[in-house]
């Protein structure tokens, strides 16, 4: 190689470049997928957020609905792109794209059209409504600034969409744990589901590797912790249960049980699904559960387990996700 | 007593506009054009990285912060057996260009891991592996092509092309998944195309001079350790270590800063924009200074910046001036310390032993650093985090002294001069 000109040595190198230039354009060219085709019905009335026996979900990125007697059945699909969404009582929530790099909030009316957006950093992951429709919050994974390094975080919302109060971040709420003030810099918050007083709340708190339920107070601005090793509630409609993703032997690596906390007894019982469930579930009723679950190849399909424990797991919605029930 | 320094005389610049770069050999600007193509090439995956998991694989993050901290160790371990291998074989080209080629390799490994959450964990770290074999034996071959009192020059243009690449990587990524759509595949191909390249770039054009005769005796272990039993290279690691406790980490200092600025949270990622911008700005002049002034007291100055940082984190002072300077004051932190640092140790280091005790140097501040920031979250924990930034401020200032006190001894190792 040292005999090699300079000139040589540039020409090799330029070649290179070329060659490399070439494979990774080739590559791109196989590679890019087809231009996404517009859903089947665009209509973006066809689907509304309006209580009844309907099911919401995401099918292929766009807003969808089902009838909740026939979820495999024909689907109404809107033209609205969303990562996750929710709705109840009329709202809508919808976490989508606003820039190339960038996500927002929009919360919805029953007609899906947008009455506000929050700009939100980070990659979206929860999306919630409270019963009333009243209060909207979300989570999103926001990567690096964890004191790891490399590790992600998350940032985790509430808006109260008639104050148009915004917490942007929970992190500022103050922590009791254990019955004592706490407070750490890898504080994590996420999954927020709310009780039917629109002030109160239950969440997951993550800190020092551990994960508890805390139960929170808007107005106060306070969280306690409640439970060790329970992550995404979602609180039944009677108020009286919570539905969670339990880590295995309390190590997230291992996956989650979808399980349910009864908040009266503090007993948990797990639901007949044992595949790895890591979504924030939904209560179709006060018996049934619906959660996303991926396949090897990463598709979605909605699922369905009752709540107590009884029963096996039934595809409830085919090549959908988020699901919510409109109520 | 420094080969480098004999076979290497520093010939006259031609002209005053000429003259950095004239000071700076073809070897450096060779590392430093290679750096900066590898650096493109590992933005280009950190920062679609957190997209493909979440968004592309649908995979929960939370598992990969579990993976972390086991990988910190290890590298450590094998930067410095990496180091011994480079200065026993008397091949740091070539265990710098392994450490090339494995993160090269470690693009196409993230399409071949597909979904499973192992295979990806292991594939990151065999890019972190990559990574820490391969910056011993490349500072070592900057110290080699360099005569010592140019060094701060050399590694200041070195650090300052390795800053452009890493300003360039996200807009390519950005570049390629707007031309093709959301394939994170032909982000990571594309990645490798360029990670590749640098591997040729280094074949071609870094040249290695032997530091010593073919007859010479190789490198024993035993030699190796006794670089420890050496009181200038004890004193030289031990700073190091000493410097990388009072590091708290980008994480904690862009925390601070946002949270005291009620920054809006999708600006964050600007934090560490501006920091660079500061260190890609910075690296280079400083560089020059601290083979005018010395080096020692241009490290000093940036743990003092390093100091102030912490102190205007924890201070009444808020707005947009403030939070610029801050990013400046860290910015130039980093410009006065990374290779600076490298540059004071390098002579200190006999050639024969450089790689090892550079890997040494930088591994000893790596630990450290870990160590620093576990301490400083528990202080957030305990304290506040106004007041741990305080203390943090503090522990800078006893670092400073115990490091003047390791380094300024009256048998002065760095030339401040250059001779002619």
């Amino acid at each position: 190689m040292t005999t090699m000109s300079t000139r040589a040595k540039i020409a090799v190198v330029a070649a290179s470049a070329v060659l490399l230039g070439a494979v990774a354009a080739g590559y791109a060219a196989t590679a890019a997928e087809p231009a996404r085709t517009p859903p089947p019905a665009t209509d973006e009335r066809a689907v509304t957020l309006t209580p009844g026996p309907r099911l919401l979900a995401i099918t292929d990125r766009y807003v969808s609905s089902v009838a909740a007697a026939d979820p495999a059945g024909p689907r109404t699909v809107s033209g609205l792109e969303c990562l996750r969404v929710y709705a109840a009582a009329g709202t809508g929530v919808c976490l989508r794209p606003e820039t190339a790099w960038s996500y927002q909030v929009v919360v919805l009316d029953s007609a899906l059209r947008q009455t506000r957006a929050v700009s939100v950093p980070g990659l979206p992951n929860r999306a919630r409504v409270s019963a009333s429709g009243r209060m909207v919050s979300w989570t999103t994974f926001v990567g690096g600034d964890s004191y790891t390094a490399s590790g992600f975080s998350t940032r985790t919302g509430i808006l109260d969409t008639v104050t148009g109060t915004t917490v942007p971040s929970l992190e500022e709420f103050a922590i009791t744990r254990d019955g004592r003030g706490y407070r750490n810099a890898d504080v994590n918050y996420w999954g927020v589901t709310f009780t039917a007083d629109d002030n109160r709340f239950y969440a997951t708190l993550s800190t020092q590797g551990r994960r508890y339920l805390v139960r929170g107070d808007l107005a106060a601005r306070t969280v306690e912790t409640v439970k060790e090793n329970v992550e995404c509630p979602s609180l039944s409609p009677d108020g009286t249960r919570l539905a969670f993703k339990e880590a295995i032997d309390g190590d997230p690596a291992k996956g989650w049980r979808l399980s349910v906390l009864d908040l009266a007894s503090m007993r948990v019982t797990a639901t007949a699904e044992t595949t790895s469930v890591d979504d924030q579930a939904a209560w179709l009723d006060g018996a049934t559960l619906a959660y996303t679950l991926r396949g090897s190849d990463g598709r979605p399909d909605v699922w369905s387990v009752p709540a107590d424990g009884s029963g096996t797991p039934t595809l409830l919605i085919p090549g959908a996700e988020s699901p919510s029930p409109l109520t | 007593m420094y080969l480098s320094t004999v076979s290497r005389p520093v010939t006259d610049p031609p002209g005053p506009r000429r003259r950095r770069f004239a000071m700076v050999s073809g070897n450096v600007v060779a590392l430093g054009t290679v750096s900066l193509i590898t650096d493109v090439s590992a933005e280009m995956v950190a920062a679609v990285l957190p997209l493909y998991l979440v968004l592309g694989l649908h995979l929960s993050p939370v598992a990969f912060g579990v993976l972390d901290g086991v990988h910190t160790g290890t590298t450590a371990l094998l930067r410095v057996v990496g180091g011994f291998v480079a200065d026993r074989f008397r091949r740091r080209k070539l265990i710098a260009g392994t450490g090339y080629a494995l993160s090269a390799v470690a693009k196409l490994g993230l399409l071949l891991a597909g979904r499973s959450v192992p295979a990806i964990g292991a594939v990151i770290a065999v890019d972190r592996l990559g990574k820490g074999i391969r910056s011993a034996p490349r500072d070592t071959l900057i110290t080699l092509s360099t005569p010592p009192e140019a060094l701060g020059r050399a590694f200041g243009v070195h650090r300052a092309m390795d800053s452009i690449g890493a300003f360039l990587g996200p807009l390519a990524a950005f570049a390629v998944l707007l031309a093709v759509g959301q394939s994170y595949d032909a982000v990571f191909v594309t990645s490798f195309c360029v990670a590749a390249l640098a591997v040729v770039v280094l074949v071609l054009f870094v040249r290695e001079r032997p530091t010593d005769g073919p007859d010479d005796p190789r490198v024993s272990v035993r030699e190796a350790f006794g670089l420890l039993r050496s009181r200038p290279a004890r004193r030289l690691v031990l700073a190091a270590a000493l410097l990388g406790l009072s590091t708290i980490g980008d994480g904690f200092v862009y925390l601070l800063l946002q949270r005291r600025e009620d920054l809006g949270l999708r600006w964050f990622p600007l934090l560490a924009v501006g920091t660079s911008l500061a260190y890609l700005l910075l690296a280079a002049p400083l560089g020059v200074l601290a083979d005018r002034i010395g080096r020692l007291p241009v490290v000093v100055g940036g743990y003092a910046a390093l100091g102030v940082t912490y102190l205007l984190l924890s201070g009444p002072a808020h707005g947009w001036p403030m939070l610029t300077l801050t990013l400046a004051l860290y910015g130039a932190f980093y410009a006065a310390t990374d290779g600076v640092l490298i540059a004071l140790a390098g002579p200190v280091l006999p050639a024969r032993l450089r790689t090892t005790g550079i890997a040494l140097v930088q591994t000893g501040q790596a630990l450290a650093y870990l160590v620093s920031s576990i301490l400083f979250g528990l202080a957030w924990q305990a304290w506040g985090p106004q007041n741990a930034a305080r203390a943090a401020a503090l522990a800078v200032g006893v670092v400073l002294v115990g490091t003047l006190l390791l380094l300024a001894s009256p048998s002065r190792s760095v030339p401040r001069r250059v001779f002619r």
